[in-house]
């Protein structure tokens, strides 16, 4: 089975002066199609590291990243825009949407970037602001929006260009419990219903029940998720499980 | 494409205006500057392009119009001798004392001529005929300098060298470089106001025979007139202008002025749209972490500057349009022609360009892995 995303042997050293941290340490990992993984872990665990690996944007010191079948650790650094572009959508913890830009242009621009222009970008980020339920907001600007529908658009904003994954950082950070939850379950239903790879970066174990697969990370390796982080969550599913994913 | 350039830049309204200022300023000064530098670089060599003579001949090592001195009118026959010469005529230029009807002295280039040949006389007459130079004591005046020389009208007399003179004429836009005014009169009389013997002349104006060749008969004059310079018009002009204009120095004091604006307005619009880049730093992280190509946003700095040239550009034409008229209006010669406000166009976008290349390389090392740092 092809995955989405695969990670083998994926590790990080950060070196600076004689003084080098290893981030991440041998990283082995997949995430399909129509599949949402949550990276949890406490912080300086390496999430973000793994996440930004993963979306090409850091290169591993090893390992390789394997994006639909495309081996990007063999790419050379010029090619990788490219790859993100084409397979990558990203969700960021602080929206990142253009502010000059109206809610509509923000994700018309992200398919214009991918070579859909005019009256057919239009069309799609009419339809994809309205499968996120902000279609009426398209010409309003990112100052006049609240932060869960800022977190709307930037899904929007994702998913345009038909990525085969969306890599989420902590998306949920800057919203109240219950937008957070509401974006979380949207993210989730896009994966399924347009058969996308999700992987989501996040503290907030509440969010657990949108998961169908918690990968818990700690001091730059995958980890047995603990007991006192999953008690208080009601997941649904919570399986395949990480134990198999980490072979423990 | 949405149009993420231009909303960058409108977006800052004060900003904006601070941009379009600092380019207009840039604009203006180098028009100002540049065309006081055409003006000057004109005014210095007036007399001699508008001479219609082909060749100029003046005593031994003479650099530049003002600089020549009297050399024996035997060499003016000996130019009329030479096969190939159609027309040629005795000429002063040179400085004398004018003293106004009230008493006050003034500097004056006396231009000394023969009103009875087609070359070497007064050029842009309003008020008056060059033949009238031929009544007694008559003198011909520029009106740009009526009030320098306290003549107003035709008729008005004043003392020249201690012989009288009468104005006869007004020219107009006959500018002096220094500031002494061009005062025309007869040949005779110019000797006289300068003080130079009556067998003795500055220049021979020479017009060649048609279908004669001017280098030719350059070499030619060279050859029967060792003890003299011989220079086409063309040569004598560039001479006399490269002297005034750089071995004075004043022509590249304005030329420095005029470089001054260029440098001002890279600076301004290099520090403007900098920090409009690293206003939009984060959005530019975010851009290349989508995958965003570097031409992709290089192109919307650019665009940026692009923009912002062409309206500081008309901005500080229009400005300039203005002060040029209303310099002209009070004496002052500041050029602006066509060829001057297309030349300033595309220097101002290319300075604009430059400005933006700090803001480029600084996207160029953006790491679009800041988008995760909060």
């Amino acid at each position: 089975m092809a995955f989405a995303i695969e990670t083998r042997g994926v590790t990080k050293q950060y070196v600076e002066g004689e003084a080098s941290t290893l981030a991440l340490a041998g990283i082995d990992l997949t995430v399909s199609r129509g599949e949402v993984v949550l990276l949890m872990g406490p912080s300086g665990s390496g999430k973000t590291t793994l996440l930004s690996i993963m979306g090409c944007i850091l290169r591993p010191t090893a390992g390789q990243v394997i994006l639909e079948g495309h081996d990007v650790t063999a790419m050379s650094e010029k090619d990788l825009p490219a790859m993100r572009l084409k397979h990558i959508g990203f969700v960021f913890q602080g929206f990142n949407l253009f502010p000059t830009l109206s809610v509509g242009e923000n994700v018309e621009l992200s398919l214009s970037l991918k070579g859909v222009r005019g009256r057919e970008a239009k069309k799609e980020a009419h339809r994809l602001l309205d499968l996120v339920g902000i279609e009426h907001k398209y010409k309003a600007f990112p100052a006049d929006i609240s932060g869960g529908q800022k977190q709307r658009v930037a899904i929007a904003r994702a998913v345009a260009g038909s990525p085969v994954a969306i890599l989420a950082d902590e998306p949920t950070a800057a919203l109240d419990s219950h937008t957070g939850k509401a974006v979380i379950g949207m993210m989730a239903r896009l994966a399924h219903i347009e058969n996308r790879a999700v992987v989501i970066v996040t503290h907030d174990g509440r969010l657990a029940e949108f998961a169908d697969r918690i990968v818990w990370m700690e001091d730059g390796v995958l980890a047995k998720v603990p007991h006192t982080a999953t008690d208080n969550l009601h997941l649904h599913p919570v399986e395949p499980s990480a134990e198999t994913q980490l072979g423990i | 494409m949405p149009p993420l350039a231009r909303r960058n830049l409108f977006h800052d309204r004060v900003r904006l205006a601070v941009t379009l200022t600092g380019i207009a300023f840039s604009v203006v000064l180098m028009v100002v500057q540049w065309g006081l530098f055409q003006g000057f670089s004109t005014s210095t060599t007036s007399i001699i392009d508008h001479s219609g003579a082909d060749i100029w001949i003046a005593a031994k090592d003479t650099a530049y119009l003002e600089q020549a001195v009297p050399f024996n009118e035997r060499k003016y026959y000996q130019v009329l001798a030479t096969p190939g010469v159609g027309s040629a005529v005795k000429y002063i230029v040179r400085w004398s004392m004018w003293k106004q009807p009230g008493g006050r002295a003034e500097s004056v280039a006396i231009v000394g001529c023969d009103p009875d040949v087609a070359i070497g006389g007064p050029f842009n007459l309003v008020a008056g005929d060059k033949q009238q130079l031929k009544q007694p004591n008559a003198i011909i005046v520029d009106r740009i300098y009526t009030d320098k020389l306290d003549v107003h009208k035709l008729g008005d007399m004043v003392e020249i060298n201690g012989y009288r003179a009468k104005v006869v004429g007004f020219t107009d836009g006959i500018r002096a470089f220094t500031t002494s005014p061009y005062v025309f009169t007869t040949f005779k009389r110019a000797q006289d106001y300068t003080v130079i013997d009556s067998d003795h002349l500055n220049f021979v104006l020479v017009k060649a025979a048609p279908g004669v060749d001017i280098k030719k008969l350059q070499a030619d004059l060279k050859a029967r007139l060792p003890d003299n310079e011989v220079f086409t018009t063309a040569e004598f002009s560039d001479m006399t202008r490269h002297y005034w204009m750089f071995t004075t120095g004043a022509g590249i004091a304005v030329l420095m002025a005029a470089a001054l604006g260029l440098i001002v307005g890279i600076a301004v619009v290099a520090q403007t749209i900098y920090a409009t880049t690293m206003d939009h730093i984060r959005e530019y992280g975010t851009l290349k972490a989508m995958g965003a190509p570097n031409s992709y946003v290089l192109g919307v700095i650019m665009q940026q500057a692009a923009i912002a040239a062409v309206l500081g550009y008309i901005i500080g034409m229009t400005i300039s349009v203005i002060v040029v008229h209303g310099a002209s209006q009070s004496g002052a010669n500041i050029i602006l022609n066509v060829q001057t406000a297309v030349e300033l166009f595309f220097l101002t976008v290319a300075m604009c360009a430059t400005a933006a290349v700090v803001s480029v390389k600084k996207i160029l090392s953006l790491d679009p892995a800041m988008v995760f740092r909060e």
